[in-house]
């Protein structure tokens, strides 16, 4: 009897035992993979400013597929990339570059692609005009120096693809009402992201910024429909079917 | 006064005899640091990147096999850079036994071996009971999160990458995280990072599971129970079956191979032993034994 109940003790101090283990251990782990998980999710978001490399695959693919290794930066032949340090906004060991400090040159043969192990860049970016690396926006028209009405144009110069990303269009200056002003207009469909235009911008904080396509673009209505485009699409001809004649519907005796 | 760890072994072996495998093993871990950070080296680019990827030569890939199983798990399909550097990687570390990373290239191991050292000359003695398995529920825990979230969360943290990027590409504030784990080794757990923790290890430990080379209590006979091994080895646990069997049963008979995947074929058991116990060969010494 008294051997049984020692036995019984043993094995309610084993059971306690595991209980106590198995209990700590789910809850560590718990806390743990939340915390992680926390930190992934907030990894997602990074400050605007930092750039990702030419061919990066959309943000939320490319943290689960950079293996961090800096073989973009080493290949960078202008020490445009850098990869982040633990307290900088973005996931920590990822590449990025900073527009304002030092842009992307926009290498024919994309040396940074070419070097990445792992197709977080995309292998498949054979022409560098094709990267959307963010999209520059003439983001305050109040000290551009161009929308003052002066001759800066530096953005416009310096663009890698001038006349397509950006453009001047002119208009009447009506402060003066007898000069023009040239604005420095940027084109979605060409511009890369390079940075070029917003680290020569000459003011002290650059009037044109390059952020993320996200942040940059507007979405219209997808019923939406630009009838001056369909028309020119249907040689010009009305893109409505031929109106129906109508009676008319006056007194006959007036004409 | 105490007697000093491996005392008997530099009377009867000398300094240099004693400190053998520490010395080349600090000396690997060196030269595989500055081979990355000193290239281009004459023009030459021996090793470029960082342990999570890299290229010798600018021609062959190198992968870490644990981060490529992270992009895996995250959803992503890898090319084939990638794929053949970590089977590179991979296969090189089964056959020289898979911790042979952590023991001889891995950064943080010269911090948790001065932690681990640090804390046998203060004497102190601590216990926080954790388990040695817990590194692989971690390793769960970092394959499964790029699966949930779609990012390689362990690598958000990792103190391997984070140090080994740190040195060649810039440290920042990492160097804080270098210090916790040097810390949580010297007055929370004895050997915490590197022996309970680390999921980097254990899936080096599962690549090194049946890899050939070994370590193996040979000589074991001599031994005289000096414990000096036991002081010195990072995984001690690995080292009682295969030093003393199973004596109570003959059909169970265990070593003189250390067959734990845990062992980081560090040798500093063979130089730590004053009678040579202890020396490397091949996993299959045991089967060579029983059948003479």
């Amino acid at each position: 009897m008294k051997q049984g109940n020692t036995q019984i003790g043993q094995q309610g101090r084993n059971r306690r035992q595991f209980l106590t283990d198995a209990a700590r251990g789910v809850c560590g782990m718990g806390a743990l993979g939340v915390g992680l998980g926390l930190m992934a999710s907030n990894a997602r978001s990074h400050a605007p400013e930092m750039l990702r490399p030419p061919g990066a695959l959309p943000e939320a693919e490319f943290l689960g597929a950079c293996l961090r290794c800096g073989l973009c930066v080493r290949d960078c032949p202008y020490d445009t990339l850098k990869l982040a340090q633990i307290t900088d906004p973005v996931a920590n060991g990822t590449p990025y570059f900073i527009a304002r400090e030092v842009p992307c040159e926009m290498c024919d043969d994309i040396p940074c692609v070419a070097a990445c192990p792992s197709g977080a860049l995309d292998q498949a970016l054979d022409n560098i005009d094709d990267a959307r690396m963010g999209l520059a926006v003439l983001i305050d028209q109040e000290t551009c120096l161009n929308f003052l009405g002066l001759r800066c144009d530096v953005c416009y110069r310096v663009c890698p693809l001038i006349d397509e990303a950006i453009t001047l269009e002119m208009e009447r200056n009506a402060r003066t009402g007898h000069h023009a002003r040239f604005l420095p207009t940027v084109h979605s469909d060409a511009c890369t992201g390079c940075g070029k235009c917003e680290e020569a911008c000459v003011l002290e904080q650059a009037a044109i910024k390059v952020v993320p396509i996200k942040l940059a673009k507007g979405e219209i209505g997808h019923h939406y429909r630009l009838g001056w485009e369909e028309k020119t699409a249907n040689q010009g001809q009305s893109l409505i079917p031929e109106q129906i004649k109508l009676p008319v519907r006056r007194p006959e005796d007036r004409s | 006064m105490t007697l000093q760890v491996g005392m008997d072994a530099i009377k009867s072996k000398g300094y240099l005899g004693t400190y053998r495998f520490l010395i080349l093993r600090r000396i690997s871990q060196l030269v595989t640091l500055l081979l990355f950070i000193t290239s281009p080296i004459a023009g030459y680019w021996l090793l470029k990147g960082n342990l999570s990827s890299s290229l010798i030569l600018e021609t062959v890939p190198l992968s870490d096999p644990f981060v490529m199983l992270q992009t895996l798990a995250s959803g992503h399909s890898p090319i084939t850079a990638m794929l053949l550097g970590s089977a590179i990687i991979g296969g090189f570390y089964w056959l020289i036994g898979g911790r042979s990373f952590c023991s001889w290239v891995c950064p943080v191991n010269p911090v948790t071996d001065l932690a681990g050292w640090a804390s046998r000359r203060l004497g102190i003695r601590r216990r926080f009971p954790l388990s040695r398995h817990l590194r692989y529920w971690i390793l769960t825990l970092a394959l499964l999160l790029p699966a949930i979230t779609g990012v390689l969360a362990w690598e958000l943290v990792n103190p391997v990458s984070l140090l080994h990027r740190g040195l060649i590409f810039g440290m920042g504030m990492g160097w804080l995280v270098i210090l916790g784990i040097f810390l949580f080794d010297l007055f929370v757990v004895p050997r915490g990072w590197c022996g309970h923790i680390c999921p980097m290890g254990a899936c080096y430990s599962l690549i090194g599971k049946t890899s050939p080379l070994r370590i193996i209590a040979s000589n074991r006979d001599a031994c005289y129970d000096c414990m000096d091994c036991y002081a010195v080895c990072p995984e001690p646990q690995v080292i009682k079956p295969a030093l003393k069997g199973n004596k109570s049963d003959a059909q169970v008979e265990q070593g003189p191979v250390i067959l734990s995947p845990n062992c980081t074929n560090c040798g500093r058991c063979i130089d730590i032993c004053s009678v040579n116990v202890f020396e490397f060969g091949s996993r299959f010494a045991n089967r060579m034994e029983k059948h003479p």
